[in-house]
């Protein structure tokens, strides 16, 4: 391992980081608001000490292995953070670090659960760098799920390669990624234009249409309301965004390879594409229906449209809101919930356990019922007619163990410090699944600002974790990671 | 003829076998002299050792002045160069060639003549899965054959007492089924032919081959036997080329079993095959075939590549309720040995796959060669050439025809039209002519009559 060569690129890209706060400081400098002294010492600071580590470790010119990767995930997720909060630390007064923390994971690693109310009131430019985190952060995880992860081989994650740019057999961590990587943004770039164009023609202004551009294509769910979509009560508006969440929540890859050979085929062979338009378009109609049955909607058409917009919102981790979901009946909510941690695509700037990861656990039960009927029985997990090694098969369930685990354990730690069971488990796996907003005090109206310091920090942990696929984390943490 | 056989196995060895008593002059090459030996010692054929694709070992075995080069070695490459070396070296004027993997045959530039040059590519594999796949369409026939592109077939089955026809004069069939047009042309009674006229008794235990068009077969297998109901669950025993074809043939409207000892083929082909149950273990295991439930096999097929293991799966399947079981034999005593007792059908795998090598080797424009009875009597398509001065066939009604005795001419066909042959129908050129053989011997003197005559040309 060369932790130091790790260090000298985190030097990198913190120097690189502090470049991307520049793209606030020109809007605070052309919207003329107050906030630009914060952002010429945020910049100042983020400059210096990324130029500070990359001097002390410039010598530390070595490839990169395996294990260096994980450990340089690890610390840029943990990392940048640190430097995002600068901005809001130095303008906001009375913003604990801890919840400036929180803030900042929230958006880099695309979750959008928010510790700040009064959002109409901040100046545009502190938005914009909320959002503009989202976007950061969607376009890391993109390279991070489609390129790197694969290659370390994560939790099954070496099936999502399949049909990623480009063969990436290589076990170092190649200038090939960066091929792959500039493909991918290519196409986040042009739909990120694209979403920001059809915002504004919806009616929003250009600020909010770029902002929530940002945090659409990102999947986080930042707004520049604290009434979220509700503010603008359009349903042109909600059609935009809903199909730009959905976009958002297929595999990066896909879109890429289907841009270039323009046309669907990569749609239709993409394995988990199907699923997850059937699992999102079944879940809609279903819970439109039962908040009609119900009678939370007399209106058949209003029930779809609210319907249509929160489950696509919280399905795709996103977590917008146009109402408050929190008051309907339990099982609407619950049933959102339970989409958002496995309704996504693997490569997506979605987060859960992705969809590929339900299909082979689905297919796996199926394999053991019929197992017991006919034992010497041979049959492999199969997706899109390819076999899945009894490896990935394995490292999916072990995913799995570790996921609910999570889940369990933190649930437990957030109501031994005093929430309410709905508050913690929403709030866990809201978090996990980088989803925003959970239920009860963390509902889609309020805020994380409810939690206790401790609590922030479990939550701020969890969307790391979840961020990170869990074992990218957990590998890290582990002794034998860490001899030599 | 002069002919250059590459590669000694099953198929190698049975085409030099049918060939040798045909009067050619042959040669063998394989790289194994141990099986060189053994055929040398049973026919009267020479053989060299070496490398089939070397141009060197060609030589030695004389291809400068072979007729005809038929690869059919284990391997692919090896059976391609060696016809690209024959045509573009020694100008072998044609070579046939065993191609098993599908890929080549995707684009014809890669066997044309201006890749590898085959002019006849054959599957010994393919060939014996649609032999089988007939016979789970047709569970109570014990062939059924293919003519003209499938418009006329040739089944051979097993009369039965209860039969309508069984115990009756063929001429009554007429009466049985009016509107349809068949013809019975061989009953073998107790492993000898009769040669069948009106008043020939079919009787139980008669094995009876009738033409008839494609969709007459079942009516008129309906006068021989009692029919079975259509089969709905297979068992095959062997994973193997013939087992992994036949169950990707049947897995879409059959439920299958494939059954393979091998762990990891098992693995290679649970995940080639969609939709058919692929099951670890031995085929001879009572206790899986128990548990596999083999008493509710409408057909239990043995494919695997030993032929005691074949037999005894099968027998073990039909003592525990399978209904019918087919197996794969390739000692030609096994095979009178158990056929007809207690195993349905039994299968030379060299029998039915050497019929389209035949169809080539043969004078005349003969189109299909099929071996029936293991290789003692033979149908064969012939199309007819020239006009009434120049082929002894053309212009003639049936009757007119010098046919050597055994031999019959079934049916005719004309562009899409099947004709049944009677004693007046006139044969024109162009027919596809359909004509059963039932004493090999007899054949020089059928293929020369279908031969247009050099001297009128």
């Amino acid at each position: 391992m060369r932790p130091l060569a790790v260090l000298r690129i985190l030097g990198l890209v913190v120097m690189l980081f502090a470049g991307c706060m520049l793209v606030p400081f020109a809007f605070s400098l052309l919207l003329g608001d107050a906030v630009l002294f914060a952002y010429y010492i945020s910049v100042a600071i983020t400059l210096v000490a990324g130029a500070a580590l990359w001097f002390a470790t410039r010598r530390a010119t070595g490839e990169l292995q395996i294990r260096d990767g994980f450990l340089l995930v690890a610390l840029v997720w943990t990392t940048l953070p640190a430097f995002a909060t600068l901005p809001l630390l130095f303008y906001i007064p009375g913003l604990t670090f801890t919840n400036a923390y929180f803030e900042a994971v929230s958006g880099l690693t695309a979750s959008g659960g928010t510790v700040l109310s009064g959002l109409d009131q901040l100046p545009p430019s502190i938005n914009l760098w909320r959002g503009f985190m989202i976007w950061l952060g969607g376009m890391g995880v993109i390279v991070l799920t489609v390129a790197i992860l694969p290659l370390l081989g994560v939790g099954g994650s070496q099936i999502f390669k399949a049909e990623t740019p480009g063969p990436m057999k290589d076990t170092k961590l190649t200038p090939r990624i960066a091929e792959t990587a500039k493909g991918l943004w290519l196409v986040y770039f042009a739909l990120t234009g694209l979403c920001l164009l059809a915002y504004r023609w919806a009616g929003m202004t250009w600020v909010d249409a770029l902002m929530h551009a940002f945090t659409t294509m990102g999947l986080g769910g930042f707004s520049t309301h604290d009434a979220s979509f509700a503010h603008w009560n359009s349903p042109k508006v909600e059609l935009v965004a809903i199909v730009f969440m959905m976009i958002a929540a297929i595999n990066f890859a896909t879109h890429f390879l289907a841009w270039r050979r323009l046309s669907l085929g990569p749609y239709r062979r993409d394995p988990e594409a199907a699923a997850y338009v059937c699992v999102l378009v079944g879940s809609v109609c279903g819970i439109a229906l039962y908040l009609y049955l119900v009678g939370v909607y007399p209106d058949p058409w209003v029930a779809l449209r609210f319907a249509a917009f929160n489950v696509v919102s919280v399905a795709t981790t996103t977590g917008y809101s146009n109402t408050d979901y929190n008051a309907w009946p339990i099982f609407a909510p619950l049933w959102m919930l339970f989409l958002c941690s496995f309704a996504c695509c693997s490569g997506s700037t979605g987060s859960g356990m992705k969809m590929i990861r339900a299909q082979i656990l689905f297919k796996q039960i199926f394999r053991e019922l019929l197992r017991i009927i006919h034992p010497r029985l041979q049959r492999p997990v199969k997706l899109s007619g390819l076999a899945i090694e009894n490896r990935i098969v394995l490292a999916v369930l072990a995913y799995l163990f570790v996921y609910v685990s999570c889940i369990i354990l933190a649930t437990l730690l957030l109501t031994a410090t005093g929430l309410d069971v709905l508050t913690g488990f929403s709030a866990a796996v809201a978090s996990i699944n980088n989803t925003g907003p959970g239920l009860g005090q963390v509902g889609p109206l309020s805020t994380y600002a409810v939690l206790s310091d401790f609590q922030i920090w479990v939550c701020s942990f969890l969307m790391l974790l979840g961020r990170l696929e869990l074992m990218t984390l957990l590998v890290v943490m582990t002794p034998a990671f860490w001899r030599k | 003829m002069k002919i250059v056989i590459l590669g000694a196995g099953q198929v190698g060895a049975s085409v030099a076998e049918s060939l040798v008593s045909e009067q050619n002059d042959i040669t063998v090459v394989d790289v194994d002299p141990a099986r060189l030996r053994t055929l040398q010692d049973r026919f009267d054929l020479r053989t060299v050792t070496g490398s089939a694709s070397h141009p060197s070992v060609l030589a030695a075995a004389g291809i400068d002045d072979a007729d005809l080069l038929i690869a059919v070695t284990q391997h692919d490459e090896t059976n391609l160069v060696a016809c690209k070396i024959a045509a573009r070296l020694f100008n072998v004027p044609r070579r046939i060639a065993r191609v098993r993997a599908t890929d080549y045959l995707n684009d014809e530039k890669v066997l044309g003549p201006e890749g590898f040059e085959v002019d006849l590519m054959i599957c010994p594999e393919q060939v014996l899965t649609d032999y089988i796949v007939k016979l789970v369409e047709f569970p109570e026939a014990l062939q059924v054959l293919d003519f003209a592109d499938g418009k006329v077939s040739l089944v051979a089955v097993r009369a039965y007492e209860g039969g309508p026809l069984v115990g009756h004069p063929i001429r009554e069939l007429r009466q049985h089924i009016p509107n349809i047009d068949t013809r019975i042309v061989a009953i073998f009674r107790k492993d000898t032919a009769v040669v069948p006229d009106g008043n020939t008794v079919i009787e139980a235990g008669d094995e009876v081959f009738c033409l008839a068009s494609a969709q007459n077969i079942r009516r008129v297998m309906i006068e021989l036997r009692r029919m079975d109901k259509p089969v709905k669950r297979v068992m095959i025993a062997g994973g193997g080329n013939i087992g992994q074809r036949l169950s990707q043939a049947l897995a879409a409207d059959y439920s299958v079993r494939v059954i393979d000892h091998n762990k990891r083929r098992c693995e290679l082909l649970a995940a080639t095959l969609e939709g058919v149950l692929v099951l670890n273990g031995d085929a001879t295991d009572e206790e899986l075939l128990e548990e596999e439930n083999v008493a509710e096999m409408d057909l239990f097929v043995a494919v695997t590549n030993d032929d005691e293991n074949n037999i005894m799966s099968s027998l073990l399947a039909k003592r525990m309720g399978a209904r019918r079981v087919v197996s794969l034999i390739n000692r030609r005593s096994y095979v009178d040995l158990v056929q007809g007792a207690q195993i349905d059908v039994a299968i030379s795998p060299a029998q039915a796959t050497i019929g389209r090598l035949l169809a080539h080797v043969r004078r005349g424009d003969i189109v299909a060669v099929h071996s029936l009875r293991r290789g003692a009597a033979e149908a064969l398509e012939a199309v007819v050439h020239g006009d009434r001065e120049s082929c002894r066939v053309t212009g003639r009604r049936i009757e007119e025809i010098e046919l050597p005795p055994g031999a019959s001419i079934g049916a005719i066909v004309r562009g899409d039209e099947v004709l049944m042959a009677h004693h007046d129908t006139q044969i024109l050129a162009e027919d596809h002519v359909i004509v059963f053989v039932a004493d090999k011997k007899t054949l020089p003197k059928v293929e020369r009559l279908f031969q247009v005559g050099a001297r009128f040309l």
